[in-house]
């Protein structure tokens, strides 16, 4: 079309040709806005959210103000990370130069309850920041089972929703997770695998596991997977019959704290070499025990201090903050860990802080 | 001379025709990622160093603007329609500066490291404070969906001057440059009003 027409015609936009036009505006707009719409969720309803993982925690456990929704009872603590250099046959991050980093870190127990009992059996929590130089970090959330209780994002929220207290009884109905056990043979295999490992006394003889995979790379750009383990140099003792809980409900921290006052906690940090065969996309299946292990370093933790006064209260320990040289798996539980832990942030961190149970104690020691 | 003086200089439209999918993209990668539970990490990570070469793009375009002036305004536009347009086009300005400045407090006061490639990361600009955290992650979904309007509102406007009022407003920032004898579409109406348009060009 020349300018002349187009001068020609611009007093003659015929009725029809403006609606047609407006119609066309009309629909960009909704075509960007719709699109948008989409990527947001808004169309897509039944999809699983990082806010509907953090819901069914409070409907769980309910909504404890201030609280991490998972892993709500803890205690902060402080230490380093004496690298001996060995690890940096996997991966270039600095953290595995012979040196020492400061780590910030955290015990806590599984479950949305900052005042829940202390219980033999329930899964303690290691979260860890290594402050690496020029600000980088690493940031590790480690747990006392050799393995995940479930593969998937989603089978952690229907086993979620199979641990909700019953109305009526206001205890999770066991038929509930006996049904979410038979629909997940792997989530079944796992549990197995866990019960066999029976847990150790307290939290400073426990042995934490990564659990998911993650990516070792090098200068070089070799690429392997690994699992990280903390293996302690206390002794391994058998879990204290419950008796002790129902005496002393922060048993577990006391025990902790009381240790930790006698002198600093240690633990290798050993770094299992995965083979092409491992499963680096599935946290419900061990390693085979013959995997090489390599010893990169021991941590040493000497200070515990309750969450009130422990900067670790205000750390979102995902274990996606990671340093050059370590890369995420396949592992699908990895970003929405990453997910779940910023909507958990996110919402404590708008609310106000309350005292913590597990530190009572600890405050006054 | 006359090319110059219809369009915004060529740099002024390629950085403006660099931005528009950028942000476009960052409001998309911005609502799909809250949501996410699959892709959640694979999109933050590209989100915070897109934010960041926003922030670094938007005020270099900012400080072009204000070395050159636009060209003048189609005399299609009222004095009103004129302000109003100026005023968008400021605040755009303004919330693409905002945004990306609101994100690098939030991660500075959640405590995590600031993250624009796997070998430079930027210092943080806010103390660990997980209140003013929560108050800056709420500013910034806020701002977000202002950003949102405001960009739907500059591109129906625009549309509406294209195919409604057929002024050739879109020509000004068109990526191709104007040849000169090209006869400038709104001034077949009058020359008149071509020259009284420069005033709130600048």
């Amino acid at each position: 079309m020349t300018n002349a027409h187009a001068e020609a015609q611009r007093p003659a936009l015929s009725k029809g040709g403006t609606l047609a036009r407006c119609a066309a505006i009309g629909g960009v707009l909704v075509a960007i806005t719709g699109s948008l719409a989409y990527l947001g969720g808004w169309l897509t309803p039944k999809d699983l959210t990082p806010a509907e993982f953090a819901d069914e925690f409070e409907r769980v456990a309910g909504v404890h103000a201030g609280f991490r929704r998972n892993h709500a009872k803890g205690v902060g603590v402080s230490g380093f990370f004496d690298s001996n250099g060995a690890g940096a046959r996997l991966s270039k991050a600095t953290v595995f130069h012979v040196r020492r980093v400061p780590v910030t870190g955290r015990f806590s127990l599984a479950g949305g309850q900052p005042s829940r009992a202390d219980a033999p059996e329930t899964i303690r929590g290691l979260g860890l920041k290594f402050s690496l130089p020029d600000g980088e970090q690493w940031r590790t959330a480690m747990n006392s089972i050799p393995v995940f209780l479930v593969k998937i994002p989603a089978a952690f929220y229907e086993r979620l929703v199979a641990s909700e207290p019953d109305l009526v009884t206001g205890r999770p109905d066991p038929a509930k997770m006996q049904a979410f056990l038979a629909r997940h043979p792997e989530a079944m295999r796992a549990m197995h695998i866990i019960s066999s490992h029976p847990p150790a006394s307290g939290f400073a003889n426990s042995t934490y596991s990564s659990l998911n995979a993650f990516f070792f790379v090098t200068t070089a750009g070799v690429s392997t997977p690994v699992r990280l383990q903390l293996v302690p140099l206390d002794a391994f003792e058998p879990a204290a019959t419950p008796v002790s809980a129902q005496e002393n409900k922060q048993y577990l921290f006391d025990a902790l704290i009381g240790r930790m006052q006698q002198g600093p906690v240690q633990w290798h940090l050993m770094l299992v070499v995965g083979q092409p065969s491992d499963p680096t996309n599935d946290a419900t299946v061990p390693w085979p025990e013959s995997r090489e292990r390599v010893d990169a370093g021991t941590l040493t933790l000497s200070v515990v201090e309750p969450e009130e006064t422990s900067v670790a209260r205000d750390i979102n320990f995902d274990p996606l903050v990671l340093p050059a040289g370590i890369v995420p798996s396949d592992d699908p539980l990895l970003s929405a860990r990453s997910a779940v832990y910023a909507q958990s942030f996110t919402r404590r961190a708008g609310e106000t802080k309350q005292p913590s149970a597990a530190t009572s104690a600890a405050a006054g020691k | 001379m006359a090319t110059e003086r219809r369009q915004f200089t060529a740099f002024s439209r390629l950085l403006h025709w660099l931005m528009a999918p950028m942000v476009l993209s960052m409001l998309g990668i911005g609502v799909a990622m809250v949501v996410s539970v699959a892709n959640y990490h694979r999109l933050v990570s590209l989100h915070r160093p897109l934010g960041m070469a926003i922030l670094i793009l938007v005020v270099m375009r900012y400080v072009n603007r204000k070395l050159h002036p636009p060209p003048p305004f189609p005399p299609t536009m009222s004095v009103h329609e004129r302000r109003a347009a100026t005023a968008s086009e400021m605040m755009l300005y303004g919330l693409l500066c905002a945004l990306p400045v609101v994100g690098w407090g939030m991660l500075s006061a959640a405590g995590y490291p600031i993250v624009f490639s796997s070998s430079l990361h930027l210092p943080s600009i806010l103390p660990h404070n997980l209140r003013l955290y929560a108050l800056l992650r709420k500013a910034h979904t806020v701002l977000a969906y202002l950003l949102f309007v405001m960009f739907i509102a500059h591109v129906g406007a625009m549309l509406f001057h294209t195919l409604i009022v057929r002024d050739g407003m879109l020509l000004r920032m068109a990526p191709w440059n104007r040849r000169a004898q090209e006869k400038d579409a709104p001034t077949g109406a009058g020359g008149k009003s071509g020259e009284t348009s420069d005033e709130t060009g600048g």
